[in-house]
């Protein structure tokens, strides 16, 4: 019971931690850029579909979407304020860029939403429901369900669509994409709406089970870019999976040994990890011809 | 001409109280974040107190007092640099602060170094007045870790029948003070804990901890953690349909609790060194009145939210008046000895008799503590209805 429980703990998180680490994964497949703040994209999809559901009392599912919809063209205001800039000088100046707009981010919500934290009770999402002799949330089942289905999607949409074979044409070289006629900036735009998408939906997902205040996707962010490095930045199922398996390694530390070991053992796992796999479990390394 | 005469003289008499400088009180506190709702509470409690004392003109010939306010932000090092700003360039006679046990272990040194009397009115780690200096120029009116969970045990063992208590704590000092004080209140009693388990603030999910417990045979729980962590609890004991009695610190009161934790926010059973609910006191009449003179939103006593944090502000402002009064001067050592002076005083919370002592600077004791639960989103004493 101890072991099954931890598991449903364990890949309810980490799904949340592959679905924000999967947005490192995105912008940085497409440009080589990242949005650092992350979690902040996460607390803004909270923060608006809260909004919408339960101030405005509009359905969740449109709430959701607009929510979404907020997130994607924020994602677009990030790259084109914090990241493109920097890059069309050839500096790295977007690392800093992209947390200090997140920290604006944070603090308009938090003069915005308000200091204090809010609940975001959604009435099909409270109480438990027994799965295997096992008292779980109904979302702890539809978290883990959205992230992997997400993750399809991307794969397929990046696979099977113009949009997508776009993308991987950028992401495979992007001078070869500029000639054949792609617009690598639209293209990079949309990899960070995409990327934002991914942070809000992992936002709205998580703040029924948590609750909805200006700085809850920080700690969500640091752990999901060690999810990503941890991953392979350079492998969506990568990512994803390394997601679930940080979830888990951490819900199973604190269930078998205790919670004073969670932190300890689970970022050392990290580093020994990394020691001996420097690109990521599933990643390859870049091979530059020169 | 007489007329005349007579209103020079009044003012000639008036003339040094209105030019004296007010005396500032600083307070550092959390004023955003998850215990907005907290500091918010010590603020009004403290601004009655300062609006009564200064409509009787205040103290030591005419002085009024000012409040100065600065955000903690519920961080240990932006306390530290509210106090030295307050210390340092606002020249408070007092500083007031410590929502947060780790902010107010932050702050300790400073006033203990720069003798700046610091009053606690909420944070109740045990090591805040305890902190070995000597001398010390930390007071407090407020709950103390080590004697809540004395009565914590109490309390689960005489409501509950409780045998085989578990530590569900928040991982920061305040959880530390808590997992020995809880400690020693089992030892005295030849217990031992059913296990003890930490836990982060921004823990989304407590199951695994919790199920740790309950396979320990836990038949109650000792919660420690402010509202946001307490909250995390109770959802995720929830969501294992397990129902422990939670018997707990008194986190839960300094926010939105039941929004943040659902229907089961009532089962936690939490101290209070206060409640407006019930029959009240001649100064709790006053001091509800003067509340809902001042602030719109409070229409009665479920509006007062936290109680604890208003009614040990107001003490601890009142008591803190007599001892400058005592003190004859604003100087911190003066002031000091001006707490331990202080003979009776009739307060909110009690009937204050000897408060403070260079051996005891905790004016509040277990004689003095409310158990309390949420309904819906009102604080009132066990049992009691709306």
């Amino acid at each position: 019971m101890l072991v099954t429980s931890a598991l449903v703990s364990g890949i309810g998180l980490g799904s949340m931690y592959g679905l924000l680490a999967l947005g490192f994964y995105v912008t940085y497949a497409v440009s080589s850029t990242v949005n650092f703040a992350q979690g902040s994209s996460m607390m803004l999809g909270a923060v608006f579909a809260y909004t919408f559901a339960i101030t405005l009392g509009w359905p969740f599912w449109s709430a959701a979407l607009v929510a979404l919809a907020l997130c994607a063209f924020y994602g677009m205001i990030v790259e084109l304020v914090a990241v493109r800039p920097y890059v069309r000088r050839g500096s790295n100046a977007w690392l800093m860029a992209t947390v200090a707009l997140g920290i604006v981010a944070d603090n308009l919500v938090l003069f915005t939403f308000g200091k204090e934290p809010r609940g975001f009770v959604l009435p099909w999402a409270t109480g438990s429901i027994e799965v295997l002799g096992l008292r779980i949330s109904p979302l702890q089942a539809v978290i883990p369900a959205v992230g992997l289905g997400l993750a399809a999607a991307l794969h397929l949409v990046s696979r099977r669509t113009r949009i997508g074979s776009a993308l991987l044409a950028v992401v495979q070289n992007r001078d070869a994409a500029r000639l054949v006629g792609i617009n690598v900036p639209v293209a990079i735009s949309l990899a960070f709406a995409v990327s934002t998408v991914f942070a809000g939906a992992a936002g709205i997902l998580i703040a029924p089970l948590f609750n909805v205040h200006s700085d809850m996707g920080t700690f969500f962010g640091l752990k999901a870019f060690a999810v990503a490095i941890l991953g392979g930045i350079t492998s969506a199922w990568g990512v994803m999976l390394a997601g679930l398996l940080f979830g888990i390694v951490e819900a199973l530390i604190t269930a078998l040994l205790g919670s004073a070991y969670t932190q300890i053992l689970t970022f050392s796992l990290v580093i020994v990890a990394l020691a001996i796999a420097p690109n990521g479990i599933f990643g390859r390394a870049e091979v530059k011809k020169v | 001409m007489s007329r005349l005469l007579s209103f020079a003289l009044v003012l000639l008499v008036c003339a040094p109280a209105l030019g004296q400088e007010p005396i500032k009180i600083g307070l550092v506190t959390a004023l955003s974040g998850q215990s907005a709702r907290a500091g918010e509470a010590i603020t009004r409690g403290l601004t009655v107190a300062i609006d009564e004392l200064n409509a009787k003109g205040g103290v030591l010939k005419g002085r009024k007092f000012e409040l100065v306010r600065r955000d903690d932000e519920a961080t240990p090092a932006k306390g530290v640099t509210a106090a030295r700003e307050l210390v340092f360039k606002e020249k408070v006679a007092v500083l007031f602060g410590g929502l947060d046990t780790p902010v107010s272990l932050a702050i300790v040194p400073i006033m203990n170094q720069e003798k700046v009397p610091f009053m606690g009115p909420w944070a109740a780690g045990t090591p805040i007045t305890k902190n070995g200096a000597n001398p010390n120029f930390v007071f407090r009116v407020s709950a103390v870790d080590e004697i809540v969970n004395r009565a914590m045990l109490q309390y689960s063992q005489k409501t509950f029948n409780a045998k085989n208590c578990g530590m569900i704590l928040v991982n920061n000092p305040w959880g530390e003070s808590n997992e020995k004080g809880l400690m020693a209140a089992l030892g005295a009693k030849g217990m031992k804990p059913a296990g003890i388990e930490k836990f982060e603030a921004n823990d989304v999910d407590v199951v695994p901890h919790l199920t740790r417990l309950k396979s320990a045979g836990a038949d109650c729980l000792f919660l420690v953690g402010n509202v946001g962590p307490s909250a995390q609890v109770v959802k995720s004991l929830d969501r294992m349909g397990w129902k422990p009695p939670i018997v707990s610190h008194w986190g839960p009161a300094g926010g939105r609790f039941t929004e943040l934790a659902g229907p089961s926010a009532k089962d936690v059973h939490f101290v209070q060194t206060y409640s407006f609910f019930g029959k009240q006191s001649p100064v709790g009449e006053k001091v509800l009145k003067a509340l809902m003179a001042k602030y719109p939103d409070i229409k009665g006593p479920g509006d007062v939210t936290p109680a604890v944090g208003v009614a040990n502000a107001y003490d601890a402002m009142m008591l803190t008046a007599l001892a400058i009064q005592n003190a004859g001067s604003t100087s911190g050592p003066a002031i000091r000895e001006g707490y331990y002076k202080i003979a009776q005083y009739q307060g909110l919370i009690k009937n204050y008799t000897r408060p403070f002592s260079p051996e005891n600077h905790d004016a509040v004791n277990e004689n003095d503590y409310v158990w309390t639960q949420f309904i819906d989103n009102q604080i009132l004493p066990v049992g009691m209805k709306k």
